[in-house]
């Protein structure tokens, strides 16, 4: 990007799709189905979707991995089709497997990235060294990876993604299997991060609060195709008033097994009625919206009460963008995970 | 801000000579592995030596071949050695491609070409030195060779060849599958025959004529063809060069394929 130019939006997706042959006689999984965004220049841009959404399978076509069946993509204003060459010398790409050599030292994968990103012998190591003093690694920059903790060696994966200081950085799932600590202390290093190199961020999460905490803008994606995209105030200002949500009490979720249908259509039915709209119930949990939360809750409560189905806990809270998921996809967050990493698993097997 | 730092074009021969290194690191570091790529070779020379050893005294044996039969096999256990460990090339391959390891390098501008010539490198460095070591131990077997120096460097010449041409196979195998599996079945189905058509340890014109025929379209067959001539006393130099074009023309074929197996995994990825 020549100085100059105002920030635009040269990475981005159009229509992409692409389907996946089913395996010994299973149906194709098409994991695009015409997905669209745009990400604008020097900025982190959150896509996010449940496992299976096709959040990896467009980064994959993103930095020249894999390739879309139809529809284009451009990264740093470049084809990926077309001109995978510059392109990848425009990207960094942290995959959601570790993408260090364990029986490489810290610094030896540091040197190894720069020096095959094209840096001189001496520019490898000042680099390796400065982002091993970044990272917090400088004590065990001369201990094979594989004796890394596990935060430690995602760190790495990351201080891999930006030896050469590329323009776009791919960030797939950065905090998958991480514990809160290292999580709290990865979200740390990306935001300094971004910060310092003014990079163009595309990250892939399934954690909500991480695309809340760290993307100007997100997309969440479902089955294939943006669902719904923007500031992450924006997407909760979309949503009028407040959630509430009611816990019922574990005797009163073996009365509503999955697939109970009338007895989840009744509850539904009492909840309108007690004045909550875009309700949900979703095992034990029953999630609805009220423009003033505190002052809907205790009729809700009465009118469970009244039907005689126990309540364990109930909460009010300002939007989140687990309410912008269910709002758009008609899915609690967590459910759709868990059938959606049931399609990944096919796909990957 | 920091200054972008200035990046050169990347290079084959500099991307082929940095993992190459990597790959000799990372091997060097598992010791048991060393040790384990020293003994093989010997128990082969050992074993075939000893259950093998009067074949030589069979009439016709060899065509006029004067040694012990130590010293035919010398050279053929060499090859056996380059070409078993060569098979199994893939195996890095794979290793890089279970982590997120092959999708950094292909996400960026790392020469393909060079992937797949580093660990033709790679795997030609511990052949050389399984040679040497099958060698030396022969010689203290009592074997000698008339070809002398400038016949071991033919030797190792052919190793390298051989190693490369099955260190692509095995690459093109891995990248295509994906998985280790795969490999087994290149060296059960590929190299033991290939071992058994050839006149590694047994003469082969003492074998049915299809042998022969077979024997002489067996890639296999010219390193050890080309190593046992340039080790004898008259080597046939016509014979020797020519054995070692065609399997420096085989492996650059096979480099090319395997190069070109990236396309695919692009593809089905």
């Amino acid at each position: 990007m020549s100085p100059g130019t105002s920030p635009g939006t040269s990475t981005r997706a159009v229509d992409l799709r692409k389907t996946y042959p089913g395996r010994r006689g299973a149906p194709a999984v098409a994991a695009l189905d015409g997905l669209s965004f745009a990400v604008p220049d020097g900025t982190v841009f959150g896509l996010l979707g449940p496992n299976g959404a096709g959040k990896s399978t467009t980064v994959r076509i993103l930095t020249t991995l894999s390739r879309a069946d139809s529809g284009t993509a451009t990264v740093a204003g470049l084809d990926v089709a077309r001109e995978p060459d510059a392109v990848r010398r425009a990207v960094g790409y942290v995959a959601q497997k570790p993408v260090t050599d364990p029986m490489g030292t810290g610094r030896e994968n540091l040197v190894l990235a720069g020096r095959l990103q094209g840096l001189g012998r001496r520019d490898a190591r000042a680099r390796a060294d400065e982002l091993l003093e970044r990272f917090g690694l400088t004590g065990a920059a001369n201990r094979l990876v594989k004796t890394y903790s596990g935060g430690m060696a995602r760190k790495l994966d990351v201080a891999l993604g930006i030896v050469h200081r590329p323009q776009v950085l791919f960030l797939d799932e950065p905090t998958t299997g991480l514990d809160p600590e290292a999580r709290a202390e990865m979200w740390a290093e990306i935001e300094r991060m971004t910060g310092d190199e003014r990079m163009t961020v595309l990250l892939t999460t399934h954690y909500l609060d991480e695309a809340d905490r760290l993307a100007a803008r997100v997309a969440i994606v479902d089955r294939g195709s943006v669902v719904v995209e923007g500031t992450p105030s924006e997407l909760k200002d979309g949503l009028h008033g407040d959630t509430v949500v009611v816990e019922l009490d574990a005797s009163a979720a073996l009365v509503l097994p999955d697939g109970a249908a009338p007895a989840r259509a009744r509850l539904t039915r009492l909840v309108v009625e007690a004045g909550l709209r875009d309700v949900v119930v979703d095992g034990a949990q029953v999630r609805g919206r009220a423009e003033v939360g505190s002052a809907a809750l205790p009729g809700v409560l009465a009118t469970l009460d009244a039907a005689g189905v126990p309540v364990a806990s109930a909460t009010v809270a300002r939007p989140s963008l687990d309410d912008v998921y269910l709002r758009y996809t008609g899915r609690a967050y967590g459910a759709a995970d868990r059938t959606g990493a049931v399609v990944a698993e096919e796909v990957a097997a | 801000m920091s200054a972008v730092v200035e990046t050169r074009a990347p290079s084959f021969l500099t991307h082929t000579g940095l993992l190459a290194v990597r790959a000799l690191r990372g091997g060097l570091r598992i010791p048991v592995f060393v040790v384990m790529q020293l003994v093989q070779p010997m128990i082969w020379l050992l074993l075939f030596g000893a259950l093998f050893e009067s074949v030589v005294d069979i009439p016709g044996f060899g065509g006029g071949f004067q040694g012990s039969y130590l010293e035919f096999i010398t050279p053929g256990v060499v090859m056996m050695t380059a070409m078993f460990g060569a098979a199994w090339a893939g195996t890095s391959f794979v290793q890089d491609m279970d982590r997120g390891v092959m999708d950094r390098f292909l996400a960026s501008p790392t020469s393909r070409g060079a992937l797949v010539a580093s660990t033709m490198v790679y795997q030609s460095v511990t052949a050389v030195v399984q040679g040497v070591v099958v060698v030396l131990v022969a010689v203290a077997c009592g074997a000698r060779f008339d070809g002398g120096a400038g016949g071991m460097l033919v030797v190792a010449l052919a190793v390298v060849l051989l190693t490369a041409l099955f260190s692509a196979l095995s690459n093109a195998f891995a990248l295509l599958t994906g998985q280790q599996e795969a490999l087994i079945g290149i060296s059960q189905l590929i190299t033991l025959p290939l071992m058994f058509l050839s006149s590694a340890v047994m003469d082969p014109s003492l074998s049915p004529d299809w042998v022969q025929s077979v024997a002489r379209y067996n890639p296999f067959d010219w390193a050890v063809v080309a190593g046992r001539e340039a080790l004898s006393a008259t080597p046939d130099w016509g014979l020797v060069w020519s054995r070692l074009g065609w399997l420096a023309v085989a492996a650059l074929v096979l480099w090319w394929l395997a190069t070109r197996a990236f396309r695919a995994l692009q593809r089905s990825a």
